[in-house]
């Protein structure tokens, strides 16, 4: 998985705050992406004021994950606060106190979970010292109460605010070794707590990226060429810059491609309506030689003449997988391929950009702000220390806002017109266009059995997409995908197609379709073996194993527990009944399993197959997600909201492409889960001693898989390749 | 080519004038002239329900009607139900149900669910559905969309 340093070392800082309270920086360890250890980094701001009001500065940017309330309630649970008397505020991005201001990967809670309990630990002892001095009491004689720090042998109490000055100059206690409460005692953490923000949104306040006014601002649309890889060869915009509101018609010259900026011509108005009207009045010339060919039949055509030809690179050898297969009594193979999605998360791309005496300044909805500011720098020339990033609430991320061509335009059409704040705004044809898309794939499979229906072999060879021999964004498949390291004979291989098409992260990247492929397979192979795939999956894990190297505790979380997948297998198989599910008649049961992000999910979908179509009438999830959820009502809302996902996307979801044009436009040809044909989802926690991680992802793989194992079921259509509904 | 004119619009029971071009789609005119920030922009094609506003209480895709046809109608965005007593219900059980996640799609969720409630008190699940299945939640939050309209439903229903 290429992760993961979870170091457990954070450093605080406590000092006097303005107006006499109390000021605590809390960092913990850097990215854990990178290779080697990185500093640590500040995470959150925390301020206790004279009147006793607590306000936590988060650093992330919130994508609708529940992030800035999470870590808060972490906090305040430790800190014994007054939940009622906790803000929770945005930082700005701020490089110098903030290096690493990012929302992806599922990382935010495994990162966070200790170092955040022991910060507010540790200025919780600094408050009852500041007590037991100012009463003259003995320290061992003090409690707290929700805010306060109680003496109750004389009834005597003081509030946070009071003791606030005073501790502030204490020494700070090393915070790994301040006594944390027992997580039983939890009365933040672990209890229903609402998102923090919510009430502001219904109340129609401007909170997101799109919402962003400043005085004397004008709309932007950008218009690219229609197929990826195309350049512009001539712009007659005498017709548009005519037309009623319209400030400027500016032509873009691509700088550094697809991720940051394209070919294009924006055009600045009083009005997006404007800006969007007087577009169809470009007269614009392409050269698309470049696209020519980047065609989803083409791509098929090609990856199944390399799935023909064998010999990949190999991603894995384990034993000898080939002799095995040639001396199997039985052999399955299979086929499966899946197509390009977007992301389409519901706010449009959009990024409000002022230049002014050679600084920019940006509100940008990004998940990861600081890739947008370098990438001004490297592409437009404008210093990092002259931008100023404002990091604004987002309407939905899902992985799209991890790369942000959308500011570097945003800041390309500023830079041309200094001094007048622009908001650049793609429509939704835009938004479909301009994606970095989940890349199609195409697997083939080859399973072994023994006499006795033991699965003795397994084979993969992916094709995916890749330049120079190194697959291209988010495209790789995991040379650890399940039963690597359970199987002694066991082979994965890779080829690679080129492509114009940018791909990129979407939730659960590459397990999304890994799951999918594998899982199918799995259920193909288990009923050759006469059994059904829990059955086969409890056999492959019976035995008490992790693979992966759980020693080095950089990489443990990311380790396989057999151990692990069993509880949550059983879990769900209890759940739903499963023994006694239906045998026979249009309604059937499926299963799937999926490890990823840290997380163990098994998911059972519950089908009934009608006339060519199908309905889903239930869902069942146990997950495991290590000891303790930090916010119940988020963690549910995670998991419906990944397996209603992953349920639209395997219906009806894809983007095709011919010539490199994207031949989905809006929402009536790329689909998104509507209300009707959501069924119920039970949910089951199959808690663990493990530390707890995220959950914005790993619901998501397994719905998919049990979804179409159900379909096989019910009707003896397998599905091999996605959407279900082509 | 059409031309700007000065329009006149009830907007959440006060009277407003802009300038615009008759064409321009109500949710442009509500964001970016009069300043309101509640109607969403998701697709500009009146598949998704971001904008939904009411008009003449009836629930109306604001990127679906020109600014130049809305005539005397009244509009209703998300920020002039702030004291109507049904959304306050609606808001109650959305906080204490907590259904937003992101939250774009909310606004127009909400006026969606008022409307529905206004013209049935007592939807069943069916109904629910129904008079919701045109507002796209990216997030999914469609369990609990259901569950909070069910709680204001089922309020309603005891208060009798
Ligand atoms: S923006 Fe109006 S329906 Fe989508
Ligand atoms: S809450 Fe994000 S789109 Fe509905």
């Amino acid at each position: 998985m290429g992760v993961e340093a979870i170091d457990r070392r954070s450093f605080l800082r406590v000092s006097a705050a303005l107006g006499g309270g109390l000021a605590l920086e809390i960092a913990v360890p850097g990215r854990a992406m990178a290779a080697a250890a990185t500093p640590a980094e500040l995470s959150a701001y925390v301020t206790i004021a004279a009147d006793g009001v607590i306000t936590i500065t988060g650093k992330n940017p919130e994508i609708g994950q529940g992030i800035k309330t999470a870590l808060a309630m972490l906090i305040a649970e430790e800190l014994d606060a007054d939940w009622a008397r906790v803000r929770v505020v945005q930082a700005d991005y701020d490089p110098a106190r903030y290096p690493d201001q990012f929302a992806g990967g599922s990382l935010a809670t495994p990162r966070n979970y200790l170092p955040m309990r022991q910060a507010g630990a540790a200025v919780r002892q600094m408050l009852l010292q500041a007590a037991a001095t100012r009463g003259a009491v003995p320290l061992a004689e003090l409690t707290t109460e929700p805010g306060l720090v109680v003496h109750a042998p004389s009834h005597r109490r003081w509030t946070y605010g009071e003791l606030a000055a005073a501790a502030a100059h204490l020494p700070l206690p090393d915070p790994t070794r301040v006594p944390l409460k027992d997580p039983r005692k939890f009365r933040i953490v672990g209890t229903p707590q609402v998102g923090v923000d919510s009430a502001k949104v219904l109340r129609g306040e401007p909170l997101f990226g799109i919402d962003t006014r400043q005085p004397g601002q004008l709309y932007a649309v950008f218009e690219s060429a229609p197929a990826h890889g195309g350049r512009l060869k001539s712009c007659d915009a005498s017709a548009a810059e005519k037309a009623p509101g319209v400030v400027a018609v500016i032509p873009l010259k691509e700088a550094g491609g697809a991720y940051a900026l394209v070919d294009g011509v924006a055009v600045v108005a009083t009005n997006y309506w404007y800006a969007e009207s007087a577009r169809t009045l470009l007269k614009l010339e392409w050269d698309l030689s470049a696209a020519k060919g980047h065609s989803s039949e083409a791509y098929a055509a090609a990856a199944k003449a390399l799935l023909d030809k064998g010999a990949g690179t190999s991603l894995r050898k384990d034993g000898d997988a080939q002799a095995r297969l040639a001396t199997a009594s039985k052999v399955v193979s299979a086929r499966y391929a899946y197509p390009f999605l977007a992301h389409a998360p519901l706010e449009p791309q959009n990024c409000t950009a002022l230049y002014r005496d050679g600084a920019l300044e940006l509100w940008v909805p990004s998940q990861v702000p600081r890739q947008a500011v370098g990438m001004i720098e490297t592409r437009l020339g404008i210093p990092a220390a002259r931008i100023t990033a404002h990091m604004t609430r987002i309407g939905g991320g899902f992985g799209r806002r991890l790369d942000n061509n959308f500011a570097v335009e945003a800041a390309a059409i500023a830079k041309a017109l200094p001094g007048r704040p622009i908001q650049l705004i793609y429509s939704r044809a835009d938004d479909l266009k301009r994606d970095f898309y989940r890349a199609a794939g195409w697997h083939a499979f080859q399973a072994g059995l023994d006499s006795g229906g033991r699965l003795t072999a397994l084979t993969c060879h992916a094709v995916t997409f890749g330049t120079d021999g190194k697959p291209n964004r988010a495209c790789e498949m995991d040379a650890n995908n399940f039963p690597a390291g359970l199987l002694a004979d066991l082979a994965y291989q890779q080829s690679l197609l080129p492509t114009t098409i940018p791909t990129g992260p979407l939730r659960a990247p590459r397990s999304n379709a890994h799951a999918w492929a594998f899982q199918s397979f799995l259920d193909e192979v288990a009923l050759a073996a006469g059994k059904d795939l829990p059955q086969l999956m409890l056999e492959l894990c019976a035995e008490d194993r992790i693979v992966g190297d759980h020693s080095d505790p950089a990489k443990a979380l990311s380790a396989f527990s057999t151990t692990r997948a069993r509880g949550v297998i059983q879990r769900v198989l209890a759940d739903s009944r499963w023994a006694s599910r239906p045998r026979s008649g249009p309604r059937a049961l499926g299963f799937g399993f999926y490890f990823c992000h840290y997380g163990y999910f098994a998911e059972v979908a519950d089908v009934t197959v009608e006339v060519g179509d199908y309905r889903v009438n239930q869902v069942w999830v146990a997950g495991d997600v290590g000891s303790q959820l930090v916010n119940p009502l988020g963690a549910e809302a995670q998991v419906r909201g990944a397996v209603i996902d992953g349920l639209a996307q395997a219906a009806a979801q894809a983007i095709t492409f011919a010539d490199g044009a994207p031949q989905q436009s809006g929402f009536d040809g790329f689909l998104l889960g509507r209300i009707s044909a959501t069924p119920p989802i039970a949910i089951s926690w199959v808690p663990s001693p493990n530390p707890p991680t995220g959950l914005g992802e790993p619901a998501l793989p397994p719905v998919i898989p049990a979804l179409t194992n159900a379909i096989f079921a019910a009707s003896g259509r397998r599905i091999r390749s996605l959407p279900i509904r082509a | 080519m059409p031309e700007m004119t000065a329009i006149s619009l009830t907007v959440n029971g006060q009277a407003r004038t802009l300038t615009a071009t008759p064409d321009m789609p109500l949710l442009w005119a509500l964001r970016q002239e009069l300043g309101l920030a509640g109607p969403k922009f998701g697709c500009g094609a009146g598949l998704c329900g971001a904008c939904t506003v009411q008009i003449d209480g009836q629930p109306a895709r604001a990127c679906q009607m020109p600014v130049g046809a809305v005539g005397t109608a009244r509009i209703t965005t998300i920020e002039g139900l702030q004291r109507d007593p049904l959304f306050e219900r609606l808001r109650a059980a959305w906080l204490e149900i907590d259904v937003m996640q992101c939250g774009y799609c909310q606004a127009g969720q909400l006026l969606s669910a008022h409307a529905l409630l206004k013209a049935t008190p007592q939807p069943d699940a069916a109904q629910i559905d129904g008079a919701m299945e045109g507002n796209i939640c990216r997030c999914a939050t469609y369990p609990r969309i259901r569950a909070a309209i069910a709680k204001v439903a089922k309020e309603a229903g005891h208060g009798r």
